[in-house]
């Protein structure tokens, strides 16, 4: 029987962070120092958990409608493409987000920055894509918050987002920062990634076309997953 | 016009206020065909202290090889009862513990046969995209003949065995290193 199989595409270089990153101080002592093994891809990883809606018990992307009042703060739309490397839309990707609420605060034990908690905003939610790749969630524009990294630190306002695509290796995990935002060139996270266009291209643009009059700022941000190879691998069996 | 994959970031101290919802304790029901067996263990920092802020994601075939989901002419209807998938937090002490049944052998695409074994996605905080690796059973007839295992330098492939517990048939214990002296291997695909 002859099987075909495409490799996914290996990484192009300066695009994805290093395991060190010195100025992310965490980092120094959780990055393996040994080089990662190259290994060949196998059934193993091309393969991934599918989360259809039968999967999943709730699925939710209106961020402000999940308790009885209104969470405090700028309402916001986010939506977007997820793509492939080869520009081809992936459907049915599992898409999960999280977020400190509009002063800055998370809803987490961890979190003791001074700034309120709002009993109000959760910050989770979780949708898949359409069959056009697209997503579309509401929200609440996150606030800055400081961090312990260094002296003066503060995180730019930014959502996490979690995608898994179709197989282990197009598994992502990233943050969407926003447009003019004056903390991002001291970000340490943000500046982790050495090629300047896919630094940029965390950012989100603002987009006054979606943007729902009297309701809601929109802000589009396009997800590009780890692609195949467009030259087979062939195996004859 | 096409790009390469976004840039991946960490996932911070607070993922679980959106990932928890997906937490489970295995990757199979009690149902499930197969030996049953629990994995557990503690992440280690390069001081070896305990990361008390990560979380595994665990995939593996069933007990015939076989993932779900995926395309059935390549590899069956997996097992009634069988997911193959988990998300798992550690604790306050940086330990983790699941239950799963012992995986099948997976054929590579030229026919080899692959040890048994469990891939891994390892996230935390400080860690800017996650780490792959693999849970191999010490003892397993087939890691010698493993293509992946076999490219592994010999004094580190011990990093990847999961080794039964003293006095026990199918309670595995498995730690990782993140740093330092049996740093665990991590791979690259």
């Amino acid at each position: 029987m002859l099987q075909v199989k495409m490799p996914f595409l290996p990484v192009t270089p300066g695009t994805q962070p290093e395991y060190l990153h010195a100025p992310y101080v965490s980092s120094i002592l959780r990055s393996p120092r040994q080089p990662l093994i190259v290994v060949p891809q196998t059934l193993s990883e091309w393969s991934g958990p599918v989360f259809g809606h039968g999967a999943i018990a709730t699925f939710d992307n209106d961020l402000t409608r999940q308790h009885t009042g209104e969470p405090l703060g700028e309402r916001i739309i986010v939506h977007g493409r997820v793509l492939d490397e080869n520009d081809r839309p992936v459907a049915g990707a599992l898409v999960e987000v999280w977020q400190a609420n509009s002063a800055g605060r998370y809803m987490h034990k961890v979190d003791q920055h001074a700034a309120p908690l709002d009993p109000n905003f959760s910050g989770a939610g979780r949708f898949l894509t359409d069959d056009e790749g697209y997503y579309r969630f509401t929200s609440i524009r996150p606030g800055a918050y400081p961090w312990s990294n260094h002296p003066n630190a503060w995180r730019p306002a930014h959502i996490h987002f979690s995608l898994f695509g179709a197989g282990l290796l197009t598994r992502l995990v990233t943050q969407m920062y926003f447009p003019g935002d004056p903390l991002l060139p001291y970000d340490p996270i943000y500046n982790c990634i050495s090629d300047e266009q896919s630094k940029r291209r965390m950012i989100s643009s603002f987009d006054l076309e979606a943007t729902v009059p009297d309701t809601a700022l929109a802000f589009k941000y396009d997800i590009v997953l780890r692609g195949r190879n467009a030259t087979p691998m062939e195996d004859h069996k | 016009m096409s790009y390469p994959a976004t840039a991946s970031q960490t996932v911070g101290p607070y993922f679980r206020i959106g990932l928890s919802y997906l937490e489970s304790s295995a990757l199979c029901s009690e149902a499930a065909p197969g030996t049953h067996i629990a994995v557990s263990g503690q992440i280690f920092d390069a001081d070896g202290a305990p990361v008390t802020d990560a979380q595994l994601e665990l995939w593996q075939a069933d007990d015939q090889g076989r993932f779900a989901g995926y395309d059935p002419t390549e590899s069956g209807i997996v097992s009634d009862g069988f997911t193959g998938f988990a998300r798992i937090p550690v604790d306050e002490r940086g330990m983790f513990k699941f239950n799963t049944v012992y995986p099948g052998s997976v054929s590579m695409l030229d026919g080899r046969s692959q040890a048994p074994h469990i891939v891994l996605m390892l996230s935390m905080r400080g860690i800017l995209k996650h780490l792959y690796t693999r849970i191999y059973f010490a003892a397993d007839p087939l890691n010698g003949d493993d293509p992946v295992l076999s490219t592994v330098p010999a004094e580190r492939r011990k990093t990847l065995y999961a080794e039964l517990l003293p006095g026990s048939t199918n309670d595995y214990l498995w730690n990782v290193r993140l740093q330092g002296t049996d740093e665990t291997v991590f791979f690259q695909y």
